[in-house]
């Protein structure tokens, strides 16, 4: 993925920060608690939810299972409806065709629907580093490329930010990409996105070349397909003369039909709405009507290695509604930054490091953050169990080895001997019972001292259970 | 009725006030208890740390030590989750990996008679009204592995709402987790204080006298964090309220 | 071999032994609701129109006689000074509005579009679960230009013809080669503090007008 994260601390060290930003921490609760009572209301309206969702992981399940031959299906479809079709195996592929794509253009600037996979490979940044100018035209990225800043949601980016710091950036960024904000700008929202609508227009209508990603892609008929709400999709997607759309290889669905599931789901699970305001589907280009040309970049980026492990792979039915962030209590307190990468929330913490490998310290401290509490779970619409996935990636990590790790196999394994030995057990407890008194309440030593920095330890009782159960009823 | 309880390792060496309350419970409504001493704990710190293999002689010692039983109860709603969701992981995985069935052979014994406590007292025994007593106000707070692996639903309220003298209030926002999550209460100090914070301010706006859950280790951490506060509110487990009797009460 | 074409065959290789030992994977179910909704098309009528006003979009029941009054009525109400007309809208549903017509015959350039107050369309479809009007380009919709540029946008929906209950009664009856583009209700966005509020980039003001006879 994009170098952008490199020399990321771990989760919780970067967390640390995040718990005590007061501001940060007002946002993203008022925000995930938004959403999360409108999505429960959004979902209970379809009383074949659990259906639908068991359908969901079912159609993804079996096109993963027979990727390939959807992937030269989807290939077939889109080159026959007069679309080319590009293979990149990692990130710098992706970005060097999209480049080159940009270039036999003649142009030097291009106008981006939000996507998560040119997020991903850093196109951006490397687009910049040949002289091309990205304009990011999604209120909430607009937002964060103006603010030099990073995206923190998949769906809402700057869900970070409050209407207060979005009005000030605006007010002192915008006129160094085009258009300044409106003299008096104020924090209502409404106002906000009208200052966004002035200021992105004159790029839309001048747009030679668009770039998007897609939600999804359908082999029969090879139509790609993008959900949005603002219209600034739509813009790109339809206005320029060229469109490069660079999606994940694991966005292909089989069939046109599939479309009655996913845009049941998708929705209701990510902005808690019946349906979003626009969806635009395509399929190559057609005369008259939108780009004349159209490209599509197939990325694998690490997704066929996510792909060969039988209980990660499930990762890759995400449709990346974000459901799981906004429930998610870990979330809710770290914030999308700490996550390390531009999946952030429940399911970046099993998907990037699937994607990266676990050899970073970011990446290997990533399937530890979380309680396990299972909300995720809850609420995916496509059932991916990603509390499974998290204790099988934190096995992976474990027997990797390293930091820390050693030390912990050697404790782990000390506790199951005494587990599996009773009558050391007992012997143990006996001995902390009668020494009670001497026990003090904060304890040094990595863990215990982060234990007891805030919770007392309870007080050890008179006499395990066990010696109860003896005197008592044995 | 003959069931073995399955005490847990923090309970018996932490909170064995909440298995012997287990055991006055049972016996109150005519179950005959038994305590395998063979047993000790069910792995899953080793587990859901990722020490797969660490936990596979629990698992065998777990299946061994309730092997004569029709009945297996727990005052420990994470344990059945290890029990019945990873248990039959940790066997397919041992099977896969060409080591037999002894494990996945455990699994399958185990899981379909472990019962948290809750459940068995409802839906095995048919009892929501315990013929306990315990005049104080109650808030109830659903541990995650109760509330979402086992769905143990309206279950321990039934419980609760049948006692004698007791008042049950709502908690807000009850269905968060408490920030406990066994070594990410460690792991992750930061983001789990958080969590506990919010949840104990939360407990604390009921002007309830008892936080009430049906795990101690979540309890452990709340019930910590609520004795560092000097806080008005104290943690107990269902079960003790419901060992609780005009006779016996529970102070 | 071009890198390309190389980078097909090892992204195809790579799937490929990822997969090598996989299971099959459990059959698809299909066994949720082909609709949500009674058949009955006053039911389905009702449940469009409320969807349609809870996302914003302003909504006219009309005769098919009172047609070109109600949508003369709603381009003076709402002010517009010109109308973009896609090729094949019906000539009388503009018959009783003096706004001026900005043809798109002859394509108008975008510029043009954004200096247009309104457009008028018909559509392909409009699925009442959800509120959505579905256009796909045919006769007196035009390209999707037209409808994303100007201000507001009329669009006519032919009840009960066009209208269906639900997307998997929806799915059936468009036509993938096409391009389309689905609308539920105007702009929006929830990128502020993920509360909606409408009006961003596309038309502020929907107008949907059934027709019913």
């Amino acid at each position: 993925m994009s170098g952008t994260y490199l020399g990321m601390p771990s989760f919780p060290e970067a967390a640390r920060d995040a718990v005590r930003d007061v501001t940060l921490r007002g946002n993203l609760r008022r925000a995930t608690h938004t959403i999360r009572d409108k999505r429960a209301g959004a979902v209970a309206e379809l009383d074949d939810w659990g259906r639908l969702r068991e359908a969901g992981k079912r159609i993804k399940d079996h096109t993963l299972r027979h990727l390939d031959r959807y992937l030269v299906q989807v290939e077939e479809a889109v080159t026959a409806a007069g679309g080319t079709v590009h293979w990149a195996a990692d990130a710098a592929e992706a970005n060097a065709i999209v480049t080159r794509l940009v270039q036999e253009t003649g142009e030097s600037e291009v106008v981006k629907v939000k996507s998560m996979a040119t997020q991903e490979t850093g196109l951006n940044e490397a687009l910049e580093a040949h002289g091309i100018r990205a304009y990011e035209t999604d209120l909430a990225e607009l937002i964060v490329q103006l603010g030099k800043d990073r995206p923190s949601h998949l769906l809402v980016p700057a869900i970070h930010r409050n209407r207060g710091e979005i009005r000030d950036i605006f007010r002192s960024e915008m006129s160094e990409w085009g258009r300044p904000a409106p003299e008096g700008l104020t924090d209502t929202p409404a106002e906000l996105a009208e200052a966004a609508r002035l200021h992105l227009r004159e790029k839309f209508l001048r747009a030679r070349v668009g770039i998007s990603g897609a939600n999804f892609m359908v082999a029969e008929t090879g139509t790609l397909v993008v959900v949005e709400s603002e219209g600034n999709g739509r813009m790109c997607l339809t206005l320029p003369e060229t469109l490069i759309s660079v999606v994940g290889i694991e966005k292909v669905i089989p069939t046109w039909r599939d479309l009655e599931v996913f845009l049941q789901l998708l929705p209701r699970s990510s902005t808690a709405e019946r349906m979003n305001p626009y969806t635009t589907m395509w399929t190559g280009t057609t005369d008259g009507d939108g780009p004349r040309a159209f490209h599509l970049v197939l990325l694998d980026n690490g997704r066929t290695d996510t792909l060969a492990d039988e209980v990660g792979r499930q990762a890759l039915r995400c449709i990346r509604c974000s459901a799981c962030l906004n429930v998610c209590p870990v979330y809710e307190r770290a914030g999308g930054h700490a996550y390390g990468s531009v999946y952030p929330g429940p399911i970046g913490a099993i998907l990037s490091p699937q994607l990266r490998g676990t050899a970073s310290a970011i990446d290997a401290s990533l399937p530890y953050a979380s309680s396990l509490c299972g909300a995720c779970y809850d609420v995916c619409p496509v059932a991916i169990d990603i509390p499974e996935v998290l204790v099988h990636l934190r096995e992976k990590v474990a027997d990797q080895g390293g930091k820390g790790h050693r030390l912990e196999r050697a404790a782990m394994r000390a506790a199951t001997w005494l587990l599996d030995h009773p009558a050391a057990l007992t012997a143990g407890e006996r001995l902390a019972s009668k020494t009670r008194k001497l026990h003090p309440e904060r304890l040094p030593g990595p863990g215990a001292r982060q234990w007891t920095n805030s919770r007392d330890l309870p007080d050890l009782p008179a006499e395990p259970f066990r010696d109860w159960w003896k005197k008592n009823r044995a | 009725m003959r069931v073995a309880l399955f005490a847990t390792c923090v309970n018996d060496a932490l909170y064995p006030s909440t298995a012997v309350a287990t055991v006055k419970v049972l016996e109150r409504l005519g179950v005959e208890v038994d305590f395998p001493a063979e047993q000790t704990c069910c792995g899953q710190p080793q587990y859901n740390t990722g020490y797969r293999r660490a936990t596979e002689p629990l698992v065998r010692r777990t299946a061994r030590a309730f092997a004569g039983y029709d009945h297996v109860v727990t005052p420990s709603g994470s344990c059945v989750a290890m029990v019945r969701d990873n248990y039959p992981r940790i066997g397919a995985k041992a099977l896969a990996e060409g080591r037999g069935r002894e494990l996945s052979g455990a699994a399958a014994s185990l899981v379909p008679k472990t019962y948290e406590l809750t459940e068995f007292l409802v839906d095995v025994l048919g009892v929501t009204d315990v013929g306990a007593y315990f005049p104080h106000t109650v808030t109830y707070h659903p541990s995650c592995h109760g509330l979402r692996m086992l769905g143990l639903g309206d279950r321990p309220r039934r419980l609760l709402e049948a006692v004698r003298g007791l008042e049950l209030v709502e908690l807000p926002g009850a269905e968060e987790c408490c920030g406990f999550g066994g070594t990410f209460a460690v792991k992750n100090a930061d983001v789990s204080e958080a969590m506990g914070d919010d949840k104990i301010r939360n407990a604390l706006s009921t002007d309830a006298d008892v936080l009430c859950g049906a795990d101690n280790s979540c309890l452990m951490h709340i019930g910590g964090m609520l004795r560092r506060q000097d806080a008005p509110l104290r943690a107990l487990h269902l079960a003790e309220i419901l060992a609780s009797t005009e006779e016996e009460p529970l102070r | 071999m071009t890198p390309e074409s190389s980078s097909r065959d090892r992204v195809l290789g790579r799937v490929r032994r990822a997969l090598a030992d996989a299971p099959e994977a459990p059959e698809i179910t299909r066994d949720y609701r082909a609709s949500h909704t009674p058949d009955d098309p006053a039911t389905v009528l009702d449940l469009l129109h409320g969807n349609l006003a809870d996302y914003r979009a302003g909504v006219q029941r009309s005769t098919r006689r009172d047609l070109p009054a109600v949508i003369g009525r709603l381009l003076a109400g709402h002010g517009a000074g010109s109308v973009v007309v896609p090729p094949g809208l019906p000539e009388a549903w503009l018959a009783a509005s003096d706004t001026r017509r900005l043809p798109d015959d002859v394509p108008l350039t975008p510029a043009e579009l954004d200096s247009a107050d309104a457009v008028v369309t018909g559509c392909a479809l409009a699925v009442a679960e959800t509120g959505t009007v579905v256009l796909d380009a045919g006769p007196g919709q035009g390209r999707r230009a037209l409808t994303l540029i100007p201000d507001l946008h009329i669009c006519v929906v032919d009840v009960p013809g066009q209208v269906v209950a639900s997307l998997p009664q929806a799915l059936p009856r468009l036509d993938p080669t096409r391009p389309t583009t689905w609308i539920s209700g105007p702009s929006a966005t929830s990128d502020i503090e993920l509360d909606r509020v409408e009006g961003v980039h596309g038309p502020r003001t929907l107008e949907v007008v059934l027709v019913v006879d």
